[in-house]
C-alpha cells in the first residue's frame, strides 16, 4: 500500500520533468522524393511527405502497400533508393538508425527474451554508454511512467500482451527520441486491450508533444490516433488529410473502398458547373441515374466516380416523388443485417446488377422498417457525394 | 472393461521401451558396477568383494590418461565451437536464401554417409610422411624432412575427432539462431547496438542452449573415444577408452569395469556442470 502511494506522488514530477524535455525537442520529418527499389521491384515510389513536429501520423494501407518501407526507411532499417530524407532540418539518408535521433516500436515488441524488463529498457542507453547511475535513474523513472516498476525484474514472457507492449513503449522512449516510429504497436492485443491501449498511446503522444508515425492496417486505429493520416497503396500516396478528410472526402476509389461503407459508382462527366465552395460535376451512370458530386473541376466527357457514404443516404418508398430529381436511385432491399446499434442494408439496381449498402441507426429502422425484396428510392444531398477523380 | 484398458493402456505402450531400456541399458550397467567389485586371478574373474580394482584407476598412470582424456575433450570441444560457431551463424544470418539454406546444412552432413572408421583411415594419406601436406611441404623446400607430428599424435588425434564430432556442435547452435526473432537483431540495431555488441547481448546469450547441447554431445562422445585414439594416435596417445578396451583385452573386466564406473560418473559430472552454467529446457 505505502509503496503504491509513494509511486503515484513520485509520478507527476517524474512525467513532467520528461515531458518538458520530450516537448521541447520533437522535429518533424520531411520525405521528399522517397523511392525504395528492391531489384526491378519498385516497393515505395516518389513519395513527398510533410509530418510536423509534435504531430501523431498514422500510415495506412492494405499489406504490401509499402507503409513499412516507408517507416523501415525514416528509422534507417532500409537504405533509400533515391529522393531525399530529412528528420527536423538534417538530411539523415545515410545516417545509421542510433544518429536519427527515432526510436522504433517493433509488431510483437521485439523485446529480449532473456533480459528483464529493467535490462531491456536500459539496453539502449547501455549501447550508448551512459553512466550506470544515470542509467539506473532514466530506467526507473520511465518504468514508473508506464506503470511497470512491479515488474522491472520479470522476463517478458512472464508479462501479459498489454504489459509487455508498455515494455517495449519504455524502451523506445528511455532513450529520448525525438520522433517515435510504430510498425502496428497493437496488431498483437485483443480487441478490448486494443481499444484501451490505443487511447493510452494517443494521450501519451499528447502529453510528451512527441512525434509518433505509426503503421496501421486498420482505418478504425488510424482514425482514433492520428492528426494526419497518409493512405498508401501500391507504393504511392493516394490521399494525405485528417481523419476527418479522409472519412468525408476521399481522393480515390482506393481511399473510399478502404476506408469502407462507400457506395461508388462510376461514370461519365456530362457537365461542370460552378459552386459556392467548390465545382459541382454531372455524373451520368448508365442505367442508375444521374448525379452530381462535389469535387475539382475536371473535363467534360471523362470517366469518373463518384461516392456516397452509406450512411449518408435516405431510403424512401418507391416510387420517388419527383423523378426528375438527381441523387436518386431505385433499388432493391436484397439482405437486412441487425449489428446492434447500427442496421445494414444490402440493395441492388435492378437494370445494371449493382449492389448497394445502406446503414441506418437501429433505432430509426425499427421504426420504419422496410421489408426484403421491396423496391425503394435512396436519395442524398450533392453535399454528400464525392467526386473520385482517379 | 473400456476404462480399464483406458487405464493399462500408456503403460502397455510404454512397456516395449522400457524393457529395452532395462535389459540393454539399466542390466549392463548395473553388471558393470557389480564386476567392478569382483577379482581378477591372472586369467579370468572371481565373484567376490575388493576395492582393489578401484585402487588401481587411482594410481598415477591412469590418473594420467584420465587428464588426457580432459586434454583431448578440452580441445576438441573448443575446436569443435570455433568452428561450429561461425559456420552456424553464416548458415543462419548470412544466407538469406532459404532453399541455399538447407542445401548447405545439408552439405555438413556429408561426412556422416561413410562410416567413421574410413573416414579416419583415410587421413592417414593426407597426414602420413609420404602423405599430401608432408610431400607438398618438400617439393615446396619448406623442410627438409617429412613433419611427423602431422600422424599418430595428440594433433591427429584431436584433428581426427573434431572432424567426426563438428556437426554434433553446428546442428545445435544452427537451430538455436534460427529460432532467434530476426527483429531482436533490427531492435538492438535501433537501439545503437554495434555487430559486436549485438552478439555479445542477443546473439550468444539466446544461443546458449545450442552451445550447452552441442558440448554435451562433443563431451560425452569425446569421454569414452578410442576409436580415434587408437588410429590416430598410434601407440603414442592414450585416454580412458582406449585403456578400458585395452584391459578388456587383456581379460581384465572387473578393472575394466571399475574404469568404466568411474568413467561414467566423471562424465555425468562434466554434463551436470554444462546443464548448471546453462538451463537448456526451453530448447527441448
Amino acid at each position: 500500500m505505502n509503496s503504491s502511494v509513494s509511486a503515484s506522488e513520485a509520478q507527476p514530477t517524474a512525467t513532467a520533468k520528461l515531458q518538458q524535455e520530450l516537448a521541447s525537442q520533437a522535429v518533424g520529418v520531411t520525405l521528399r522524393a522517397v523511392t525504395k527499389k528492391y531489384g526491378s521491384f519498385t516497393a515505395v515510389e516518389n513519395i513527398s511527405l510533410d509530418i510536423p513536429a509534435g504531430s501523431y501520423t498514422c500510415l495506412l494501407g492494405p499489406s504490401g502497400c509499402g507503409k513499412t518501407t516507408t517507416l523501415r526507411m525514416i528509422a534507417g532499417h532500409e537504405d533509400i533508393t533515391s529522393g531525399e530524407l530529412l528528420i527536423g532540418d538534417r538530411r539523415v539518408n545515410d545516417l545509421p538508425p542510433t544518429q536519427r535521433n527515432t526510436a522504433m516500436m517493433f509488431q510483437n515488441y521485439a523485446l529480449f527474451p532473456h533480459k528483464t524488463v529493467w535490462e531491456n529498457v536500459e539496453f539502449g542507453l547501455k549501447m550508448r554508454n551512459l553512466p550506470k547511475a544515470e542509467r539506473i535513474q532514466r530506467v526507473d523513472e520511465i518504468l514508473e511512467i508506464v506503470g511497470l516498476t512491479k515488474f522491472a525484474q520479470r522476463k517478458p514472457a512472464k508479462l501479459s500482451g498489454g504489459q509487455q507492449q508498455r515494455a517495449a513503449l519504455a524502451r523506445a522512449l528511455v532513450t529520448r527520441p525525438q520522433v517515435l516510429l510504430l510498425d502496428e504497436p497493437l496488431s498483437a492485443l485483443d480487441e478490448n486491450l486494443r481499444v484501451r491501449t490505443r487511447s493510452e498511446l494517443r494521450k501519451l503522444q499528447k502529453q510528451f508533444g512527441m512525434t509518433f508515425i505509426q503503421v496501421t492496417h486498420g482505418q478504425d486505429e488510424a482514425f482514433a490516433l492520428s492528426d494526419q493520416i497518409v493512405v498508401m497503396d501500391h507504393g504511392r500516396i493516394d490521399q494525405i488529410g485528417t481523419p476527418e478528410q479522409i472519412f468525408q472526402m476521399p481522393a480515390s476509389r482506393f481511399v473510399a473502398r478502404f476506408v469502407g461503407d462507400n457506395n461508388i459508382f462510376v461514370g461519365k462527366i456530362s457537365d461542370v458547373l460552378q459552386g459556392n465552395q467548390y465545382a459541382i460535376l454531372r455524373l451520368d451512370v448508365d442505367g442508375i441515374g444521374s448525379f452530381l458530386c462535389r469535387g475539382q473541376a475536371a473535363d467534360l466527357g471523362m470517366t469518373a466516380a463518384c461516392c456516397v457514404r452509406s450512411d449518408s443516404m435516405t431510403m424512401t418508398p418507391y416510387p420517388p416523388t419527383d423523378p426528375t430529381l438527381p441523387n436518386q436511385l431505385t433499388a432493391r432491399v436484397v439482405a437486412i443485417e441487425f449489428t446492434g446499434y447500427v442496421t445494414r442494408v444490402s440493395l441492388m439496381v435492378e437494370a445494371t446488377g449493382a449492389e448497394l449498402t445502406y446503414k441506418v441507426r437501429s433505432h430509426d429502422w425499427i421504426a420504419n422498417p422496410v421489408q426484403e425484396g421491396q423496391l425503394v428510392t435512396l436519395s442524398w444531398t450533392t453535399e454528400n457525394c464525392v467526386f473520385l477523380s482517379h | 472393461m473400456y476404462k480399464t484398458w483406458k487405464g493399462v493402456q500408456p503403460y502397455l505402450l510404454a512397456t516395449p521401451q522400457t524393457l529395452v531400456f532395462l535389459l540393454f541399458l539399466i542390466f549392463p550397467i548395473l553388471m558393470i558396477g557389480l564386476v567392478s567389485f569382483w577379482e581378477f586371478n591372472g586369467y579370468t574373474m572371481v565373484p567376490g568383494f575388493t576395492l582393489s580394482n578401484y585402487a588401481d584407476v587411482f594410481t598415477e598412470v591412469s590418473l594420467r590418461t584420465y587428464l588426457n582424456t580432459f586434454k583431448y575433450v578440452v580441445l576438441v570441444w573448443f575446436f569443435c565451437l570455433a568452428i561450429a560457431f561461425p559456420v552456424s551463424y553464416f548458415l543462419a544470418f548470412h544466407i538469406q536464401n532459404q532453399k541455399l539454406q538447407i542445401i548447405l546444412f545439408l552439405i555438413c552432413t556429408v561426412p556422416f554417409w561413410t562410416s567413421n572408421i574410413i573416414r579416419m583411415i583415410s587421413w592417414i594419406p593426407v597426414l602420413g610422411k609420404e602423405g599430401l601436406i608432408n610431400s607438398l611441404l618438400l617439393n615446396l623446400n619448406l623442410v627438409e624432412q617429412p613433419v611427423e607430428w602431422l600422424l599418430y599424435s595428440d594433433f591427429a588425434v584431436v584433428l581426427g575427432m573434431v572432424h567426426l564430432y563438428n556437426f554434433f556442435m553446428i546442428a545445435p547452435i544452427f537451430n538455436s539462431m534460427m529460432r532467434i526473432d530476426r527483429n531482436l537483431i533490427t531492435a538492438a540495431e535501433d537501439m545503437g547496438a554495434s555487430g559486436f555488441q549485438i552478439l555479445k547481448e542477443v546473439i550468444l546469450p539466446l544461443t546458449a542452449p545450442g552451445i550447452a547441447i552441442g558440448s554435451i554431445f562433443v563431451v560425452t562422445l569425446v569421454m569414452g573415444e578410442f576409436i580415434t585414439v587408437r588410429l590416430m594416435g598410434g601407440g603414442q596417445s592414450a585416454s580412458v577408452g582406449k585403456l578400458i578396451q585395452t584391459q578388456i583385452g587383456s581379460l581384465q573386466y572387473p578393472l575394466a569395469a571399475a574404469n568404466a564406473v568411474v568413467l561414467l560418473i566423471v562424465t555425468l559430472f562434466l554434463v551436470a556442470g554444462i546443464l548448471r552454467v546453462v538451463d537448456i529446457r526451453k530448447e527441448l
